[in-house]
Formats: C-alpha cells, sequence, structure tokens
C-alpha cells in the first residue's frame, strides 16, 4: 500500500510538460478533461446538434454516397471514387476503429496496452477461419480442408476448427475469444494491481508470445502465411466491386456506432470514473471504489472492440498472418490515437487516417523515408503535442476568439 | 605437383636404405597394382598390416593413376621418370604396358591404406591424424598393424588411443574372453562412436558374459556422455543468460535506475554491432597484421558509439520526457525505428559480416561430446568484466554516487549542487554504451543487420522487470536464470514454445511478485 501512496509525477521533478499547453494561474492536471463541451449540456443529450448533424453526414458518406460515387459514377467523371480509394478507406477504418478501441483504454482510463495488435489479429483469424472453410473445394488441392491443412498432410480439422463452418459461430468466436483472452488476462493483471509501465510490456510480451505461438504450422493457423485466398463469404463471391462497397459501408457503419457507444460510456458516470482512475488511481481507491471492475470492463469492451475491427478487416484487404501481432503493430496503435488526440473521440479517428494516409503516400512516394517520418512523428507527438492534431486543432481555434 | 616431388622424395629416401627386411619387392607390387579386385586388396593388406613404409609413395602413385602394369610387374611414372615399383631401378615400361585401374573399391581400400601407413609417420601430429582417420572403420583386419603400431608408439597419449583402437578392433573378435577384454578397455572412452559401436554389439552379442561385460561399459559411457549433453545444456544456458545479461545491464541503469523506458536499447545494441563492423573493416583495410587484435580496438569504440548516440538522445528527447514513462516509451519507439533505417540507409539492409579473431574460433573440449565454444566462453567473461566494472562504478566513483543520489532523492541532490542535469545524461550515455558493448560482443556470436537489436529488446526487459527495478543482483539472477530456464526448456518443448513458456511465467511470475525478484522496499519501487 505505501507505494501507491507516493504520488506518481513529483518522484522525477524535471519538467512535466514539454508544450506551454496550460495556462500559469490554474492548477496544472495531467492532462486536460474532456473539455470539448460542457457537462451540462452533454447530460441526456449524447452529442450537441452539431455533433449529430457530423455524425449523420459521416453516416451517410459511408453508407450512401461513396458507395454510389464508386458504382454509378462513371470511371472518368471528377467525382468517382476508385476502387484503390474505396478498399484503403475500408483499410483504415477499420484501424479507426482500433484507435477508438485504444482511446478508450488508454486516452480515458490512462492504461497503454501495448497488445491491442493481438486482439485485431485474433478477431481477424475468427472471420479468417470461416473464410477458409468458405473456400470448399475451389482451393490449390480441390480438398475439403483448407490448403495448408493438405500441405501439413493433416486428415482432418483440429477441434479449434470444429465451428468454422458456421459463420454465426465464427462471428461469436470473434467476440468470445478475444473478451475471453482479454479478461482472463486483465482480471490476473489489474488484480495484482500492475499499472504503468509493467502493464505495457507485460502486454507486448503477450502480443509477442502469440505472435511466436501463429507462427508454428502445429497451432492450426497456417503458420506464417497466415489466410489467404479468400473466395466468397455466405456463398457470394468476395472479390467483387459490390462486395467491396458494401464491407466498406459496414466498416464505416460500425466505426459510427462505435463512435457513439464510446461517446455514450465517456459521458456516462462509469466513463467519470474511468477518468478519475486515470488521472489518479489511489484517490478514486480512497473514495471507495475498487478500479478492478472498471479497468477490466473497459479493456475488455477495447479488445471486443479491436476484434471486430480485425474480423472486417481480412475480408476486405484478403490476408491474415502473425505479423498483424507483432510488437511493432500495436505501438503504431497507439501512435494513432496519440497523433490525432488521446482523451478525445474524434481524434483517434483523424490519427489514423493521418497516420495511415500518410503511410500509403509515403510508401510509394518515398519508401526510404517512411520509416524516418513515423519515427520523427513519435517523437515529434510526444514532445510537442500531447494532445495531438485535435488539440493542436482546438489551441489554434481558441486563439482566434 | 609438389605432392609428386614430395612423394619422388619418399620414395628416394625409402631406396636410399630403410628397413629392406620389409621391402615392397617388385612381385607384390605387381599383385597390388593387378588382377582381380579381391587379391588386389589381399596383397595390399598384407602389406599395410607388415607397416611397411616402402609402401606409401607406391599408394599414392596408385591413387594419382601414375602406375602402369605389366607381366606381374608394376612401373611408377613421377615427373616423366618410370622406375619398376619395388626395385625403385628406373626402367622403361614394355609397349604393352596398361594403366593400372583402381575402381571405387579399390581407391577405398588404398586411401584406407595410406591412412593406416600414417601410423608409421615420423611426425606426431601426422600419427594422431591416422588414428582420428581410422577410428569409425576398424576392425580385427587393422588389428596386426594396430598391434604394430603400438609397440613402436612412444607418445603416452597416443599409445591410450592406439589401445582404444586395438580394443575397438578386438571387440569383433571371435574369442569372448578378448571381447571382454575390449570392452572394459572401451569403457574408459566415453565418447558417441563408442557408445554407438557398443549398442551395436550388445544387440548381435550371445555369450551372456560378454553381454553382461558390454552392458556395464555401455552404462558407464552412457554416464558419462548424459553428463557431457547436461553440462553442454548448463553451458548454452549460462552462455544465453551472460548475453541477456549484458543486452540487460545496460537498461539496468537507463530503466532501473533512472526509470526511462527506452524502447531504442536494442538499437543502441545494434550501433555498437555496426560499430565492430566498422572497425573490422578499418583494421582489413590498413592493419591486416593486426586483424586477430581489432577487437581491442572494437569495445571502446562501440562503448564509444552507442554512448554518444545516447547522449545526444538523452539531451535531445528523453530529458523532456522525465516523470512520463509511457510518453517517453512511444518517443523511444520512433527513435529504435529512425535509427534502424538509418543504418539500413547507411549499410543497406542485409546482414553485415563481421568475422571472429582468429584467437575466438574453435572450442575448448571438455568432453567428447561437449565443446565449449571460445567466443562464447569469451563472452561470459566479457560479461563479468562489464558487471564488475559496472558495480564498481556505480557503487565507488564519484559519477555513481551522483547517480545514486539524484534517482534517491532529486531534489536534495540538486540542492548539495548536484548538476542533475548533467549526471542525467551521463548516467544514460553509460547506459547506452553498455548497450554497445552488449551490441559488440553479440556481433561475435550472431547476425549483425539492423534487426538485431529487435530480438533482444523484450528480452531485456523481461530480464529487467522479472530482476526488479534499480537492482544489479537482481539483473544477473534474472539474466542467467531466465537464460539457462529457456534451455532447458528448448531441449524439452523446442524453440517457439519454450519462449512462449518462459513469457507465460514471466507474466505470472510479476502476478505473484510485481516488483520483481529482489524488491526494493519504499518508494523508489513505484515504476
Amino acid at each position: 500500500m505505501s507505494a501507491e501512496m507516493s504520488p506518481p509525477r513529483s518522484a522525477v521533478g524535471a519538467p512535466p510538460q514539454g508544450g506551454a499547453a496550460s495556462g500559469p494561474a490554474k492548477p496544472v492536471p495531467p492532462r486536460p478533461l474532456d473539455a470539448s463541451t460542457p457537462l451540462a449540456q452533454r447530460r441526456g443529450l449524447l452529442l450537441g446538434t452539431r455533433g449529430w448533424t457530423v455524425v449523420l453526414a459521416a453516416l451517410v458518406l459511408f453508407v450512401a454516397v461513396v458507395p454510389v460515387l464508386n458504382l454509378w459514377v462513371p470511371a472518368g467523371s471528377a467525382l468517382h471514387v476508385s476502387d484503390y480509394t474505396v478498399s484503403l478507406a475500408g483499410k483504415i477504418l477499420c484501424y479507426a476503429i482500433c484507435a477508438l478501441a485504444m482511446d478508450l483504454i488508454w486516452g480515458y482510463t490512462g492504461i497503454l496496452s501495448l497488445g491491442h495488435g493481438l486482439f485485431f489479429a485474433l478477431g481477424g483469424y475468427g472471420m479468417g477461419m470461416y473464410l477458409m472453410r468458405q473456400i470448399g473445394r475451389d482451393g490449390q488441392y480441390k480438398a475439403d480442408l483448407p490448403d495448408f491443412m493438405v500441405f501439413l498432410n493433416w486428415k482432418e480439422l483440429p477441434w479449434h476448427w470444429a465451428l468454422s463452418d458456421s459463420f454465426v459461430a465464427q462471428l461469436l468466436l470473434v467476440v468470445l475469444v478475444p473478451g475471453l483472452l482479454a479478461g482472463v488476462f486483465g482480471w490476473f493483471a489489474f488484480r495484482s494491481r500492475i499499472k504503468g509501465v509493467y502493464f505495457s510490456i507485460i502486454t507486448q510480451a503477450m502480443t509477442f508470445a502469440a505472435m511466436l505461438l501463429f507462427f508454428r504450422n502445429e497451432t492450426g493457423f497456417g503458420g506464417n502465411n497466415g489466410f489467404t485466398d479468400f473466395k466468397r463469404i455466405l456463398g457470394i463471391p468476395i472479390a467483387t466491386g459490390e462486395m467491396r462497397v458494401f464491407l466498406f459501408a459496414l466498416t464505416g457503419a460500425t466505426l459510427v456506432g462505435f463512435y457513439l457507444m464510446a461517446r455514450a460510456i465517456v459521458n456516462s458516470k462509469f466513463g467519470r470514473v474511468l477518468q478519475a482512475i486515470r488521472d489518479a488511481e489511489t484517490r478514486v481507491m480512497f473514495t471507495g471504489y475498487n478500479p478492478l471492475a472498471y479497468k477490466l470492463a473497459i479493456w475488455t469492451l477495447s479488445a471486443v472492440m479491436c476484434a471486430v475491427a480485425g474480423a472486417l478487416y481480412v475480408p476486405q484487404v484478403g490476408i491474415i498472418n502473425p505479423g498483424e501481432m507483432s510488437p511493432a503493430a500495436s505501438i503504431e496503435i497507439a501512435i494513432w490515437a496519440a497523433v490525432g488526440g488521446r482523451a478525445t473521440l474524434i481524434g483517434p479517428i483523424v490519427g489514423a487516417f493521418f497516420v495511415n494516409g500518410a503511410k500509403s503516400w509515403f510508401t510509394v512516394a518515398f519508401p526510404e523515408f517512411w520509416l524516418y517520418f513515423l519515427g520523427a512523428l513519435f517523437i515529434a507527438v510526444t514532445l510537442f503535442l500531447p494532445d495531438g492534431i485535435v488539440g493542436l486543432f482546438k489551441k489554434v481555434t481558441e486563439k482566434k476568439q | 605437383m609438389s605432392k609428386r616431388i614430395l612423394c619422388a622424395l619418399v620414395a628416394l629416401m625409402a631406396w636410399l636404405g630403410m628397413a629392406p627386411a620389409h621391402a615392397l619387392t617388385p612381385e607384390q607390387a605387381g599383385k597390388i597394382a593387378a588382377g582381380d579386385s579381391d587379391d588386389r586388396v589381399a596383397a595390399l593388406n598384407e602389406r599395410v598390416a607388415a607397416g611397411d613404409a616402402d609402401l606409401v609413395p607406391f599408394v599414392q602413385a596408385l591413387l594419382d593413376d601414375a602406375v602402369k602394369t605389366a607381366g606381374g610387374k608394376a612401373y611408377v611414372t613421377v615427373d616423366g621418370k618410370t622406375v619398376l615399383a619395388g626395385a625403385g631401378t628406373p626402367a622403361t615400361a614394355p609397349a604393352d604396358a596398361e594403366d593400372a585401374v583402381n575402381n571405387n573399391r579399390m581407391r577405398r581400400e588404398l586411401e584406407a591404406a595410406l591412412a593406416a601407413l600414417g601410423l608409421f609417420a615420423k611426425d606426431t601430429a601426422a600419427r594422431a591424424k591416422a588414428i582420428e582417420g581410422l577410428k569409425d572403420g576398424v576392425d580385427e583386419a587393422k588389428l596386426p598393424l594396430i598391434e604394430k603400431a603400438l609397440a613402436a608408439e612412444a607418445d603416452a597419449g597416443l599409445k591410450a588411443q592406439l589401445a582404444l583402437l586395438r580394443a575397438k578392433a578386438l571387440i569383433g573378435s571371435a574369442e569372448p574372453a578378448k571381447r571382454i577384454a575390449a570392452a572394459q578397455a572401451l569403457a574408459a572412452s566415453p565418447d558417441p562412436a563408442t557408445r554407438s559401436l557398443l549398442l551395436e554389439q550388445q544387440g548381435a552379442e550371445s555369450d551372456p558374459a560378454v553381454k553382461a561385460a558390454l552392458a556395464a561399459a555401455l552404462d558407464r559411457v552412457q554416464g558419462t556422455l548424459a553428463w557431457g549433453e547436461r553440462l553442454g545444456l548448463l553451458f548454452t544456458g549460462i552462455s544465453l543468460g551472460s548475453v541477456l545479461l549484458l543486452a540487460a545491464l545496460g537498461l539496468a541503469i537507463t530503466y532501473g535506475l533512472m526509470g526511462v523506458i527506452n524502447m531504442a536499447h536494442g538499437e543502441l545494441m545494434m550501433i555498437g554491432a555496426y560499430a565492430t563492423y566498422v572497425v573490422q573493416n578499418l583494421f582489413r583495410s590498413h592493419l591486416p597484421g593486426a586483424f586477430d587484435w581489432y577487437i581491442a580496438a572494437a569495445i571502446p569504440a562501440s562503448f564509444l558509439a552507442a554512448a554518444l548516440v545516447g547522449a545526444v538522445l538523452e539531451r535531445g528527447v528523453i530529458r523532456w520526457l522525465y516523470g512520463r514513462p509511457l510518453e517517453t516509451l512511444l518517443a523511444t519507439w520512433g527513435i529504435s525505428l529512425m535509427l534502424m533505417q538509418a543504418v539500413r540507409s547507411l549499410f543497406g539492409a542485409q546482414n553485415v559480416a563481421v568475422e571472429n579473431p582468429g584467437w575466438l574460433s574453435g572450442g575448448l573440449q571438455v568432453l567428447p561430446n561437449l565443446v565449449l565454444p571460445y567466443n562464447r566462453l569469451a563472452i561470459l567473461v566479457f560479461a563479468g568484466l562489464v558487471l564488475a566494472g559496472m558495480a564498481l562504478l556505480i557503487s565507488r566513483t564519484r559519477l555513481g554516487l551522483f547517480v545514486r543520489g539524484v534517482t534517491q532523492n532529486r531534489r536534495m541532490a540538486s540542492c548539495v549542487g548536484v548538476d542533475t542535469a548533467r549526471v542525467d545524461t551521463q548516467a544514460f550515455a553509460l547506459g547506452a554504451g553498455i548497450a554497445g558493448l552488449a551490441g559488440c560482443a553479440l556481433s561475435q556470436i550472431g547476425n549483425v543487420g539492423p534487426d538485431l537489436g529487435q530480438g533482444y529488446i523484450v528480452d531485456s526487459f523481461m530480464v529487467v522487470v522479472l530482476g526488479g527495478v534499480g537492482q544489479l543482483a537482481g539483473t544477473v539472477v534474472a539474466g542467467l536464470g531466465l537464460g539457462v530456464l529457456a534451455k532447458l526448456l528448448e531441449g524439452w518443448q523446442g524453440a517457439v514454445l519454450a519462449k512462449i513458456m518462459v513469457l507465460v511465467f514471466i507474466v505470472v511470475f510479476i502476478q505473484k511478485r510485481p516488483q520483481g525478484l529482489f524488491a526494493v522496499k519504499g518508494r523508489s519501487a513505484e515504476a
């Protein structure tokens, strides 16, 4: 207990923040609360009128505008949205869901997970198993079993593939397996009050171990090639323009749904406790709350969100392999949230689009410099933009006023 | 060509008067050179068993296809001069002489004969080599030869090896008593070849007494071999542990003492390894004579290179993030990406070759099945030295005092006049420099490439976390312990599962003891 009581920041008393984010008069909270709109306005109403307009506009954009512009506007037209753009945007929407999930656990609860890539990949593998079975006899070996099993000379499906024929069952697994893993892992970790950097490093070890496990052929998930060559989903061919747009719209709608859910969570009493845990966990405990249940709930929810993103990602990208579990992939999720702005809900979405947009531009235009840019982004954001792009935007607009 | 000249010289010396009683006669030479393969082999083995030194140049000539035969006599042509084999007198081969043709079997026999005749060579090393060569294919037919060599041998070590060879030849003998004696003799030589020989004999043996003797011998051999395997496993474990220790020692300063999560630690190791590579190349191009000692220059170079980068990082980035460990983690991750890409731009994405100096290649043979490579032994010693140096530095020097003071109470240290900012930089540079040393060591046993550091970062954090933050002793125990544990599990379940089990073990362990093996009581333990 005694260790708990030491104030976290005074022990190492170097300059706390790089920029001049906080004014001289008010006491410096470690990170400002979500102060975008007054609390009273948000009671009852999830969003203000402007907020709802934006959300609705986004939904219409994802579900109606982009599909129409892609499918029915002719390719020569200036308004046409190319297939490439749709698939890239669909992929980034999945990343945005991950970043949102990361924001709930990191931005609002102060727990940095470096293992979210694992949940993303597990969701993807859950969906991938179903898609592999949907290939049927159209694979290279014209066999009932997935190709990699034929290649390994397996005669029947391993036990964990028992439900892979059923779409509904696999969808359940997509949610349940990562949820269960996160629940068990989180319960053990939070119960022993592992936090801060310790927790981050342990989650990194977790995803690293899982990556090694999935690299093994014996694990039954296709080894380092993973799953690919999907043919159809629910009997419908997967590599068509319509399916691409449908999956894009579905992902967009999911993101909007998750955003509203996250909004509801952060504004609820539950969300307030989460932010209190972030800012001063010991004080929350002294006021009679047990942080374990709160942390565990948001941690598991965040993991499940990532898993759903993974399940949406795989049919769009057409491949899933253990590379998604590498520690680097998980850290990137954190950087999306950080670049966009933690503890704002729109920030992580902006960040995911900004970083991944930059990535797809850089890797085509200057492949040599992508890692320099990404590295510099990590440093610049932590040093100069603790509140990310959204924070910068707010600062600029506030100054104007 | 020089081989032939040598052969000719040897032939000449032989002819000038060595052991005429046993000398090869032209008839015998003819029998060896031509005729039915079985007869030729018999003739050859008869001469080999006699330990006839004259045979060497002749067998060599046969292998070189420099022999012609006619009328039961063999003619050797070396450097354009033809002599009658066995007599050594200059002669001209008859016009109808045919080339002595050796089929594969004959060639094998000839080579074996040549090897066996090496037992009588003048040079001790050559004799040792001949014994080594005979080890695997010895049978009772070679017995007279071995007996003869044993009688003539003066060197005690070689004599023992010859006795062993005799036992191996005798194990297939027709007389049970001889077989028992041979089994008892073999028990004294624990190596994997003896084990398989004994196992083979045990299967074929029918005499119960001999069978018992074989079983007893086998037990002894297997007992010793098992020890060799266990010790070998232990050594690889300790060796891995020493590598982990080296990788973690730098972290013990930057993370353990200063509380900075440095995800670029692995890349600082990589810088050390590349510094070693550069020094190696400089030595190769400018000082090829001193190449074996490039490592002496590479050690300080790798330390300085990594320490310099570390100091720059601390001044430029990390300084501004003290007290915000999660941000430090992300920023240093960014630094690691940039460093990796920088190395790729400078040296290419491929691994580069760092060569061991001559005195680090090879190994120390402890048991027949246990060789300790010199480079791994050197790293073990090196890790010990670095550890001792670091412990002294922290406990005895002014810098160490300042570092401890600043870690324990920054404000108080500042009040009594310690330049805390400077101490931070120095301490961080020190940790980075030690990472560079670890990289220098790693370059001697593994690949040097841009990804070198990535493989160690998770492991070395695990060592520090397991050992307990701020604890050198914990780091040592955790490093060595994890290394041995990993290798033990590896022997049991394979490398990947072993790694997973170790990670799971650490996760579970942290549950029980969140502050590591050697927890510090009090406030500084809070990460």
